[in-house]
């Protein structure tokens, strides 16, 4: 019997396809958790539009986009990962593993800038909340204008916990990675990368849909 | 499943592996499903206590208003001279529910019996996720923490109803528990979320990926299908919760106006940015509350659907049936929780489709009612006491269920809607359905967990004093609500109309202590049997499910062999064989032995 087989399972294929299916169904919650919040976006941005294209435009579209970016190139490292253990290419797992920490971790400190400028210009909700350079003036002295706070809870709601489910996913990859480098992972078991990759992709998959909503409706 | 024939060697270094380990491994930190169970099950009952003595509580104000409380009354309310405050008043319902309905009943379901009977019912080894399973259990510990903590805090615990409207539990000047109770109120329930969600990933992977060779869908037990659906429920209806419990964290945290509406004044001052929706917040809660009653019956229903089976001495009636009305009322309970909002505010075009949404429910409902009273028909019943709690079973929930038709009615719902009927309603829903379903599971299982009987004499006496205290309580609620008692009211009397209603209260809350008492008889025959109630053979009540065939109690791993199923659990008073049972895995009689293992490949 292989050595990575717990007792309580009968082979090691039983063992990847329950590993397998339990991340499957954890998405499936990861997606409600998401949607209750997607739920909250969808109704606020019905109820108040123009808050919602006024505090769209004060995100920063080219840090956004760089960050799509990197996400995207460390879904495509997760997945060549996933490939190099199948084909028990040591070095070439190890390396990829270190990219897709890297890429998490440039995204991870672009959304801090993000955060950080925020926080100067007072977009944060709260007490100090302040639409200071507001791109439309006409809206910006209207009483609407107050539910651009609204779109920044969202926004930080959102973001924040993508970002959480990022440092979540870059804290299991550190633990992979470790593993990978005393040579835990070969083509017969290789099942935590797999499913550490299951989760990366969700986490992405998520962003997917954040970008567009929160810096594209403008 | 076929392929799991092949591992019919994995106990072999299971139980080298038992030796070795430590007392703390072993019953604390237990990656032992039973162990794990039972650590639910204890926790689960010692918040039944507390949940109860705040429902005592509650009669007692309800009952004698402003009247000093006997014995505790000096310590709990020395400055008040005694006497309960509105603001006391207010927390005792908003956590009796709180307790019974995230502490107790969802928990004992899912976390005790869905963690002691799953794998040992589908014929496993063990949950597919043992680390997981254990992390489920733990992570219950900050929840519990939590919710002790804020009884002690300023203010006291959360007061703003179980349902936590806001802006009322959004706001931490709303009210004087609206500060940190409140938090803790919602930092207890995230926890609680992680675990339920943790528990329903390892409960459905493992019903779908652990069973025994020949172990097929449909020939679970409806235990089983319970779990499995009510499974279903917590992973795809809670996390939405738990998100709106964050949001609603922030909005008190950071002032985020998530829930907060505009112009929103407390003490003259404005609170919160504005814009933000409370109706939204109920949307939100009631999509994962109302699939969380169901939650809390489902399992509930399997468990009684096994005990009749069991103690009618026949086969289920119409199994497939009733694993589709299991699934109906759970699909079902997806799309009527706006019934819970007629009075909110809403367009009666959307009221109207909850409503018939709703109504619907009865159908499936209907379906199991008749199968279980098609199961009893023509039975040779024993009335064990397992069995005495299942029949109340059926009987309170047929109650609980029509009552629960009439305020789906919008327009009966307007009148009702704040009453005691709701009161009414759901206790004979949980209290005199799913808790009844939840004794007799203990006394069913006792002998499997505990490998010693229970007391029969006892358990009839706490059964029969128990159902008679429980339909005193709650049946006369019914007739308080179409009154228009209104619930939650410290002192309703201060309304003339409601006056004549005290003597009735008077006669409810004496119900409700005697009822409180007779519990002593359950935990006595409880901590007595476990010590020193006769010991059991495997299968005491001659039962066909899997479990039955593992020792009394299963050491680690659970079988001393490999189970092979090779038919369903409901096979009593079958032909082929002389006993009136016939366990799942008892091979056919020779020359049948071919088409069983046709069956199941």
């Amino acid at each position: 019997m292989n050595a990575h087989v717990a007792h309580h399972f009968d082979n090691a294929e039983q063992q990847f396809v329950t590993a397998n299916l339990g991340m499957w169904l954890f998405l499936v919650t990861e997606v409600m958790f998401f949607s209750g919040l997607f739920a909250v976006y969808t109704i606020y941005r019905y109820l108040y539009p123009e808050a919602f294209h006024e505090g769209s435009r004060h995100l920063d579209l080219v840090l956004g986009t760089i960050n799509t970016t990197v996400l995207l190139l460390s879904s495509l490292t997760v997945a060549l990962s996933v490939r190099a253990a199948q084909l028990n290419r040591q070095k070439q797992l190890v390396w990829l593993l270190v990219a897709t920490i890297a890429l998490g971790t440039v995204f991870l400190v672009i959304k801090a800038v993000e955060y950080s400028h925020k926080f100067e210009e007072g977009l944060v909700p709260g007490s100090g909340f302040q639409l200071r350079h507001p791109y439309d003036e006409a809206f910006a002295d209207s009483s609407r204008a107050r539910h651009v706070e609204l779109f920044f809870a969202v926004y930080f709601a959102m973001t924040g916990f993508h970002a959480l489910h990022m440092v979540i996913g870059l804290g299991i990859f550190i633990t992979v990675l470790v593993l990978a480098i005393r040579g835990t992972f070969h083509s017969e078991y290789y099942t935590p990368v797999e499913v550490t990759g299951l989760y990366w992709h969700f986490v992405d998959i998520v962003w997917i849909f954040l970008f567009p909503l929160l810096y594209l409706v403008a | 499943m076929s392929s799991t024939i092949a591992g019919a060697h994995v106990h072999d270094d299971s139980h080298s592996h038992e030796h070795t380990l430590g007392f703390l491994q072993k019953y604390v930190f237990s990656l032992d499903h039973k162990v794990i169970g039972i650590q639910f099950l204890f926790s689960t009952l010692l918040w039944f206590v507390v949940g109860g003595l705040l429902a005592l509580a509650v009669r007692w104000q309800v009952a004698w208003p402003w009247s000093d409380m006997p014995i505790v009354g000096e310590m709990l309310f020395s400055g008040e001279g005694g006497q309960i405050s509105p603001e006391f008043y207010t927390m005792l319902f908003t956590m009796h529910a709180t307790i019974m309905i995230f502490f107790v009943i969802i928990p004992i379901l899912a976390g005790a019996f869905g963690n002691f009977l799953i794998p040992l019912m589908i014929g496993a080894d063990d949950m597919a996720f043992p680390v997981l399973n254990m992390l489920s259990y733990w992570v219950m510990w900050p929840a519990f923490i939590c919710m002790i903590a804020a009884f002690f805090v300023e203010g006291g615990a959360a007061s703003a109803g179980w349902t936590s409207y806001p802006p009322l539990a959004s706001v931490a000047s709303a009210a004087p528990a609206s500060g940190p109770g409140q938090t803790l109120w919602l930092w207890g329930l995230i926890f609680v979320g992680i675990s339920s969600m943790m528990g329903s990933v390892n409960y459905m992977t493992t019903i779908i990926q652990m069973r025994a060779p020949g172990m097929t869908m449909f020939r679970l037990p409806m235990t089983v299908w319970g779990m499995f659906i009510t499974a279903i429920l917590q992973a795809f209806a809670l996390p939405v919760l738990t998100a709106a419990l964050f949001m609603q964290l922030l909005d008190r945290e950071l002032g985020t106006g998530f829930f907060i509406p505009s112009g929103y004044e407390i003490n003259n001052a404005s609170v919160g940015a504005g814009g933000g929706q409370p109706l939204l917040w109920q949307h939100l809660f009631w999509f994962y509350s109302h699939p969380a009653v169901y939650i809390m019956i489902l399992p509930a229903m399997g468990i009684v659907s096994d005990i009749i089976a069991t103690f009618a001495r026949k086969p289920l009636f119409g199994y497939k049936p009733m694993v589709y009305s299991l699934a109906g009322i759970a699909g079902l309970g997806f799309i009527v929780w706006g019934h819970h909002m007629f009075m909110s505010g809403m367009n009666p075009a959307l009221g109207l489709t909850f409503m018939v949404s709703t109504m619907m429910i009865a159908l499936p409902s209907a379906v199991k009612t008749f199968n279980w009273l098609g199961t009893i028909w023509g039975g040779r019943l024993q009335f064990t006491t397992a069995m005495l709690f299942g029949l109340s079973f059926v009987s309170m929930f047929i109650i609980g269920g029509l009552s629960g038709i009439f305020m789906a009615a919008t327009p009966v719902d307007i009148f009702i809607h704040d009453t005691y009927y709701i009161v009414a309603h759901i206790h004979y829903v949980l209290f005199a359905g799913t808790a009844m379903g939840v004794f007799g599971g203990i006394y069913y299982w006792f002998p499997k967990m505990f490998g010693r009987m229970m007391n029969e004499k006892l358990g009839k006496l706490h059964f029969f004093l128990t159902f008679i205290f429980l339909n005193c309580t709650f049946f006369p609620m019914h007739i308080l609500g179409a009154g228009g008692f209104p619930r939650r009211l410290a002192d309703a009397y201060h309304y003339k109309t409601f006056s004549h209603l005290q003597p009735l209260n008077e006669f409810i809350t004496y119900s409700a202590l005697g009822m409180g008492a007779v519990q002593l008889i359950f935990v006595f025959n409880f901590v007595y049997s476990m010590f020193w109630g006769p010991r059991c053979g495997r299968n005491p009540w001659r039962a066909n499910s899997l479990e039955w065939q593992a020792p009394s109690p299963p050491g680690h791993g659970n079988f001393d062999f490999q189970p092979i199923v090779y038919r369903g659990p409901y096979e009593y008073a079958s032909p082929e064989v002389d006993e009136d049972y016939y366990p799942q895995t008892q091979p056919p009689p020779e020359g049948r032995q071919a088409e069983a293992e046709h069956a199941h490949h």
